[in-house]
């Protein structure tokens, strides 16, 4: 438990460093894509627990990032004003559910506050993940794969096709959301730093809850299923019930950073509910080393920044698709476990 | 303690189990003999749960566990050590005890469970000494100790053992025998035992069971069923008919 409490203490030291470089050599504006990387590293790190450790893996985590980003979206930026007489609208605004601002053109605009999206994007993702959880759950290797493929793709067509979700336009004008007062995720360009900080202070709290868990009762269990299920259950391990339960952690953790990334970006697409996120997310925890917290979240900030500055051009999702092979084919283990020497050994060995 | 009566089972439409009934009494070391793909297996795994069967009822102490889920199995006292002993090799060995008492947190103190781990050690000298070491690199005999251990912290009264000498060689297959014996004497387990290793198994037990394509072909003493005619030939590789000749 020290060692754990060490490497977050150099996490966040690290957390620190990036932001103090990026200021030294006026660049802050790299704060806006680290930000994203950081949301995006949330949803890594819930999959590292999902497939790593749990070895279900997940082919829809796309599904509920965009359930939590556009449920949110939508409650945020839905105009309640030409309804503002009737009974439902009124008990809300006097419940403080609602909130009333102008946008560009001096329109006033009543609308559901963000703390009522965030909270029902959770819940949402949740109830989701648990209707599906219990009966994919029950598959295994590529079926499961498969199942949860079909599920990210019947939320990428619902949010394409509804006008409530904008279709191909998604949501845009979304709010800034007010945590606490004087402290909001946003992109205003002067609220930059701590908008980089919040999303810090949820990283590390995830990899807190994530060492924790795993160096737990309940991370031990995990590793059984994942190493063999049938021993696990006949060792009295409730197998079906960590299995989804842990899926829905991993949902919730998507629908956060969802939620949380389309306050920040103003706005959210269909894109980030396409099957190539749900598939960018799984070459991340695979080029991470699958269980491992480190290197997860290394490479979600590393190829996430990368491909977010745009050095992959328009092969952003073919260098994520080369990834995933090129992962399985000669780093198994993860890029962070490549041994140079022990390569270097080999080839000699060899010639 | 353990009684099924005419169960069936199988996977997707292949039925392995026909019409299966045997029962085990309080204390006795019970054997099921049998060759490759005669259902033993399928019937162990049938009784933990890990199987849903067909048709028929098992019980266990009087309840009816039919369709039990294996946790609840467990939690009853009707632990499985799985064929292939199946240790969770990247876990050290503790881990893979501690596992085993998955179903006592919150029952009993942590005390207690460390307690258990000791006297499994107690039991296993070479378990302590690998204490810290990946369950994955222990030896196959090692492994097989450390499946049985992780049954035994769930403080099971009936012990399911599958195939304990697959892949063993014969000093270390008498020596898990050995244990076997030992436990009931010791604990006053109960041992219902899935062999192919036929002599070893009629050895050590009371009472055996013979299993041939899903069906039980034979019932009785283990002594008796060594002098059996028809159990010698095909099981302990003696050919009567020829030696008389």
């Amino acid at each position: 438990m020290r060692k754990g409490y060490l490497q977050i203490g150099i996490l966040c030291l690290v957390l620190v460093l990036i932001d103090l470089v990026s200021a030294s050599f006026g660049k802050t504006y790299y704060l806006t894509q680290l930000t994203m990387s950081l949301y995006y590293s949330l949803v890594v790190l819930g999959l590292v627990l999902l497939m790593g450790y749990a070895g279900q893996i997940s082919l829809g985590h796309a599904g509920f990032f965009a359930i939590g980003g556009y449920t949110t979206a939508v409650l945020s930026t839905y105009n309640l004003m030409k309804y503002k007489d009737a009974a439902v609208v009124k008990m809300f605004s006097k419940a403080g559910l609602l909130n009333l601002r102008e946008d560009l053109y001096g329109a006033e605009i009543l609308s559901f506050h963000p703390w009522v999206g965030i909270v029902l994007s959770l819940a949402i993702a949740a109830a989701v993940a648990y209707i599906i959880g219990i009966p994919v759950l029950k598959l295994k290797g590529h079926y499961l794969a498969m199942a949860t493929l079909g599920f990210g793709i019947i939320v990428y067509r619902i949010v394409l096709g509804t006008p409530l979700f904008g279709e191909a336009d998604g949501v845009s004008d979304v709010p800034p959301f007010n945590i606490l007062p004087g402290l909001s995720i946003s992109g205003e360009m002067d609220e930059r730093r701590i908008n980089y900080y919040i999303a810090s202070f949820f990283v590390v709290v995830m990899v807190y809850i994530l060492i924790n868990l795993i160096n737990s009762r309940v991370g031990r269990a995990l590793k059984a299923i994942h190493g063999a299920e049938d021993a696990a259950e006949s060792a009295g391990v409730d197998t079906a019930n960590y299995k989804l339960k842990v899926f829905i952690l991993s949902a919730i953790v998507a629908a956060l950073a969802g939620a949380f990334l389309t306050h920040f970006n103003g706005g959210i697409g269909p894109s980030e509910a396409s099957v190539m996120k749900s598939v960018r997310y799984v070459a991340i925890v695979a080029a991470g080393g699958m269980a491992s917290v480190w290197g997860g979240l290394t490479m979600a900030m590393l190829l996430n920044f990368l491909s977010l500055r745009g050095y992959f051009g328009s092969y952003d999702d073919a260098v994520f698709g080369a990834v995933l092979i090129v992962i399985m084919l000669f780093a198994p283990e993860g890029i962070l476990r490549i041994n140079p020497l022990k390569i270097l050994r080999m080839s000699i060995k060899k010639s | 303690m353990l009684k099924i009566r005419n169960i069936e089972a199988g996977y997707g439409s292949i039925k392995v189990l026909r019409k299966v009934s045997l029962h085990v009494n309080p204390g006795e070391i019970v054997t099921i003999i049998g060759a490759n793909g005669a259902g033993k297996t399928t019937l162990l795994r049938t009784i933990s749960g890990l199987l849903r069967p067909w048709s028929g009822e098992i019980k266990f102490n009087g309840e009816d566990i039919t369709r039990t889920p294996t946790e609840r199995i467990v939690r009853l006292g009707c632990a499985l050590v799985p064929e292939g002993r199946q240790v969770f090799s990247t876990m050290t060995v503790r881990e893979n005890l501690m596992l085993g008492a998955t179903v006592r947190f919150g029952k009993d103190r942590r005390e207690d469970i460390e307690r258990d781990i000791e006297w499994i050690y107690d039991l296993f000298p070479r378990l302590a000494e690998r204490e810290t070491q990946l369950a994955g690199t222990l030896s196959g005999g090692e492994q097989q100790m450390l499946a049985i251990g992780r049954a035994l912290m769930a403080k099971p009264e009936l012990l399911l053992l599958d195939e304990p000498s697959m892949g063993l060689a014969p000093t270390i297959v008498k020596e898990i025998f050995n244990y076997i014996v030992r436990l009931r004497e010791e604990l006053g387990l109960t041992v219902l035992l899935v062999e192919q290793n036929a002599r070893s198994a009629l050895k050590v037990s009371d009472r055996a069971y013979v299993i041939e394509t899903g069906r039980i072909m034979l019932e009785g003493r283990s002594e008796d069923l060594m002098q059996n005619r028809d159990v010698q030939r095909a099981y302990l590789g003696r050919d009567l008919d020829r030696e008389f000749v």
